[in-house]
């Protein structure tokens, strides 16, 4: 399988099962419209019939051949002989967890997926002896794998800090007797951030992601406090202060961009200049019903908006500035093995939720579905059934997924999402789709252009003599 | 990279070597890293590169 297309200049084809990403000159994107799994060395008679009268026969045969060069290596039309791996992580142990440290928030953001911080069960912090059975049950079920992951989520895990910190002094206490090593984040909203606080997460957390969706306006329309009041002005200033300090660890100033704010490359800018490098801004994922969903009506306006943004970071690479988007980044040699790829992001399996009641839940978008409630810390309950359920949840068992180009990328997409807005984990979400489809390809490109700028070889791809330069 | 004079090759194109060693399980939760609303995966990194 392959997924050729155009975008900004550049004809790009993804082999899709050997992960090869080719930038073609416009004779031989034509070309390949000619090509398909059965690739012979003869060059087939319906290429000189359909393409005879636009380029001559020698420049024709000399495409095929190096298109056909392709195929033989295995980098083009290559085979799908992974779903023999797809059930190989049905075993694997729990390495990773979101620890709902806070169902209560200051703010009351109107897109908020965890109804406005309390996931619809009543405000409540969760105390020290839950998160402390927490570490426990991570460890207890994590088998041999060394790192394990927790993040400080809510609601706004600020406002039970004590508990954080209780908490990671405790995972600290017991890592190395257990041989494992703790990573920890913290997602944050930024109103309670103070010295003390920045200080500890800096120390303490592998990665800090930090909420603000961009300008002022935009974030105060939706991001606002039970007064009504948005959150910019008193936001800002600490989540710079955060980052000045915070030296080379991870970070992402991280946005949500709705139907209200479809120019959000404006927004990724403000951050930018901010004085903010780590980016990351999503589209809002709600009922479609609600005015400021992204529907499917507005995915031709919100394509063009990612390929602006795209545009716009290969410009400001090319003047030495630099900024990184999370949904742009891409690794063509040593991204995630195809094994990860095959199944995402692991929840149900190797990933869940506890609330502060120690209820779990695959994954913190599943918390307060009360059907896919895994168990309970307090009693010791877990269903190992769902947990099978969820690890079988894989590219191939997704009917609309087995033969899509961007299977590999995104692994299946958000099960979460898929069943509340599809009705089952293994029916895609179809807006989730077209936009994740929509980054990769921009991604790509992206990869095209800064190679392009590497290597000082402009391209122009209408000339018809794209790659002169490498004869 | 590789180029020809009509395809410019990006990538190594190594998915299927690294299935055959793939599958520690050692790297991040995709949604733990930024995200929590979408998933993208290829974004992740290797734990063993």
């Amino acid at each position: 399988m392959i997924h050729k297309y155009k975008l900004n200049g550049y004809n790009l084809c993804l082999d899709v099962h050997s992960g090869a990403v080719h930038v073609l000159d416009d004779i031989a994107y034509d070309v390949l419209d000619c090509c398909d799994e059965n690739m012979t060395e003869q060059v087939p008679e319906r290429v000189f019939q359909k393409l005879g009268q636009t380029y001559g026969r020698e420049e024709l045969e000399e495409t095929y051949a190096a298109l056909y060069e392709l195929y033989q290596a295995g980098q083009l039309f290559s085979k799908d002989d992974y779903e023999q791996f797809a059930d190989l992580m049905t075993r694997a142990p729990i390495k990773s967890m979101c620890l709902n440290i806070s169902h209560d928030c200051n703010l009351r953001c109107e897109y908020c997926f965890a109804a406005k911080g309390d996931f619809g069960q009543g405000r409540c912090l969760m105390p020290l002896e839950t998160a402390k059975k927490a570490i426990d049950f991570l460890i207890a079920h994590s088998g041999s794998r060394h790192h394990l992951e927790v993040d400080f989520f809510g609601g706004e895990p600020l406002m039970n800090f004590d508990v954080v910190k209780q908490t990671v002094e405790y995972a600290r206490s017991i890592e190395k007797e257990h041989n494992k090593l703790f990573r920890f984040t913290i997602t944050t909203n930024g109103l309670l951030l103070d010295d003390e606080k920045t200080a500890f997460i800096n120390k303490e957390m592998n990665n800090v992601v930090m909420s603000l969706d961009g300008r002022k306006e935009v974030n105060d329309k939706l991001r606002v406090t039970p007064n009504g009041k948005g959150c910019y002005d008193i936001i800002v200033p600490k989540f710079q202060k955060l980052v000045a300090s915070r030296g080379d660890k991870d970070y992402y100033i991280r946005g949500t961009f709705t139907t209200f704010s479809k120019d959000f490359t404006a927004d990724v800018m403000h951050m930018k200049e901010l004085g903010f490098e780590q980016l990351s801004i999503e589209p809002v994922v709600s009922d479609p019903k609600l005015d400021y969903s992204i529907k499917e009506d507005d995915l031709p306006r919100v394509f063009q908006e990612y390929e602006r943004l795209a545009k716009t970071l290969i410009e400001m690479r090319k003047r030495g500035e630099y900024f990184n988007f999370f949904h742009f980044m891409i690794d063509l040699d040593q991204g995630p093995c195809a094994i990860k790829r095959l199944r995402g992001c692991g929840c149900g399996n190797e990933y869940v939720a506890v609330t502060p009641q120690g209820d779990i839940y695959p994954c913190h978008q599943f918390v307060g579905e009360e059907a896919y409630k895994m168990g309970n810390l307090h009693d010791g309950t877990f269903d190992n059934d769902m947990k099978l359920r969820f690890a079988r949840a894989n590219v191939y068992s997704k009917e609309n997924c087995k033969n899509c180009w961007a299977k590999f990328y995104c692994s299946g997409g958000c099960n979460a999402n898929n069943y509340q807005y599809e009705g089952d984990i293994l029916k895609s979400h179809k807006v989730g789709c077209e936009l994740e489809k929509k980054r990769l390809e921009c991604a790509i490109m992206i990869k095209a252009a800064l190679a392009d700028q590497e290597t000082d070889q402009p391209m122009d791809c209408d000339s018809g003599d794209c790659f002169a330069e490498c004869r | 990279m590789k180029a020809t004079k009509h395809i410019k090759t990006l990538n190594n194109a190594n998915l299927k070597e690294s299935a055959a060693k793939g599958g520690c399980g050692e790297c991040q939760a995709s949604c733990q890293s930024a995200c929590k609303t979408s998933c993208t995966v290829a974004n992740q990194k290797c734990e063993r590169e």
